[in-house]
């Protein structure tokens, strides 16, 4: 994958996705090593995302890496009116490999045609967001053992959520049973049911998921967002059935893990945290472990 | 040669005629197929009577003979041109437009996040549905349909 560029899930097959899990289950071993000694990788956050880019950071600075760029574009010569082509001209100048944020759909497929280093896209406004993808991938393969034929369930934004889309997209290589639980507002879009619909997927679609939260061997939680909501008092109607409490865990496969891409807001209680099912918190510390691996594998160390 | 029926645009000896080119869209015509800068003689008429297309246009071009791949770009702009490959002003061939698989330039992305809307980049479409044409962008991955395409 040496020199690639990560753009969007789908520009890696099904066998490069494994073995960037494979690779990141050796990081996971062996975190802190000195392999990116030398190499200079920019984070350029043209919108502030403090999660992903302390992930990344960390990922590269455990292994040696060193890291130049910005965080919020306000400071930087995009404030002053330069292009992303001429952005991206210049840091390539700099660097072995960029890492990406920015407010602009498509922004960074342009990077990377642009770059003649590779580009990893941490999330292009509403449109791709891979690495996320990759790092809720390798939480599930961890927790489940497997990848193919899991219920999955996913709860709450289906509508605007980045993040459930890419998942359901790429778990669709694996054989898996999706149920949708959102608001009659901000149901799964009817272009991903059809892409379900074509592979001949099941799916099922729920107003509510108390009843049927023992089938569930991954529940992907997502902020409800009230800006979503053209009626707030709709907004006021549903904003409790989304939210996860302890009590309602009781009858859960034991294998079942919540999984959350945070932020969270309220849509998982506090009183879930120590439940041992909840698994939120270690799918952020994957999500260090998977870049490791996308940065090596990208640069071709690994 | 048959007589009667008097031509609109006449005749030419050698070269290509597109006809059944919506009016509205015959300059679009002409600038996706870059006939604004070539030398030949062109001749066209615009504001026909049309039993299909209510007003269309026609276009000669003496002495050019179209790639396929080249005529099929004007087919988000003229899906019913019909072409008429001419020698020695007769009708040698027939040619009907084909919508292509990808579509470099031309259309405008209806995303309006999408970065081709914010920079000069040329746009890229993947064409997933031919029949009522929809367009993924190469870039934000977002589909412009028939109702919503704007040709640049």
């Amino acid at each position: 994958m040496k020199n690639r560029s990560l753009v969007s899930i789908d520009d890696f097959s099904t066998e490069e996705i494994l073995r960037i899990l494979d690779l990141a289950e050796e990081f996971e071993k062996e975190p802190t090593q000195k392999i990116l000694e030398g190499k200079v990788i920019a984070t350029l956050f043209f919108e502030p995302s403090t999660r992903t880019r302390l992930s990344f950071e960390s990922a590269i600075n455990r292994l040696g890496g060193k890291i130049v760029g910005f965080s919020d574009s306000s400071n930087s010569s995009v404030s002053k009116g330069e292009t992303l082509n001429d952005t991206i001209l210049t840091v390539n100048n700099y660097c072995d490999l960029i890492v990406m944020r920015h407010p602009i759909e498509g922004s960074a497929r342009y990077a990377s045609e642009i770059a003649s280093v590779p580009v990893i896209n941490a999330g292009d406004g509403a449109n791709q967001h891979p690495t996320q993808t990759l790092l809720d991938l390798y939480s599930i393969r961890k927790t489940q053992g497997r990848l193919d034929d899991l219920n999955i369930f996913m709860v709450g934004d289906l509508k605007y959520g980045r993040t459930v889309h890419s998942l359901m997209m790429a778990m669709s290589r694996w054989n898996t049973t999706f149920n949708f639980i959102s608001p009659e507002e901000l149901k799964m879009p009817d272009e991903f049911k059809l892409y379900l619909d074509n592979l001949g997927l099941k799916y099922y679609e729920h107003n509510d998921f108390t009843d049927i939260i023992s089938k569930a061997d991954i529940i992907y939680m997502t902020r409800v967002q009230k800006e979503r909501f053209s009626d707030p008092i709709e907004y006021e109607k549903v904003k409790n059935v989304y939210v996860l409490r302890n009590s309602m865990l009781k009858n859960t496969k034991p294998n079942m893990r919540i999984l959350h891409p945070l932020p969270r807001v309220n849509e998982i209680h506090q009183d879930v945290d120590n439940n041992p099912k909840a698994y939120y918190f270690e799918q952020a510390l994957n999500g260090v472990y998977t870049r490791q691996a996308i940065v090596c594998s990208l640069l071709g160390i690994k | 040669m048959k007589e009667a029926k008097q031509m609109s645009v006449s005749a030419i000896q050698n070269g290509t005629v597109i006809d059944h080119v919506p009016a509205r869209n015959l300059f679009k015509v002409i600038q996706i197929l870059g006939l604004d800068r070539i030398d030949n003689q062109i001749t066209f008429g615009t504001n026909l009577e049309s039993k299909k297309l209510g007003r269309k246009a026609i276009i000669k071009i003496s002495g050019v003979f179209f790639e396929d791949e080249d005529i099929n770009r004007i087919a988000l702009v003229a899906p019913d041109a019909k072409l008429n490959i001419i020698k020695d002003y007769e009708v040698v061939e027939k040619k009907v437009v084909v919508v292509p698989d990808y579509i470099v330039g031309i259309a405008k992305c209806m995303n309006p996040k999408c970065i081709t809307n914010f920079e000069s980049v040329i746009t890229r479409f993947k064409v997933v549905s031919k029949k009522n044409v929809s367009l993924k962008c190469h870039y934000c991955e977002k589909i412009t349909t028939q109702e919503n395409m704007q040709i640049i």
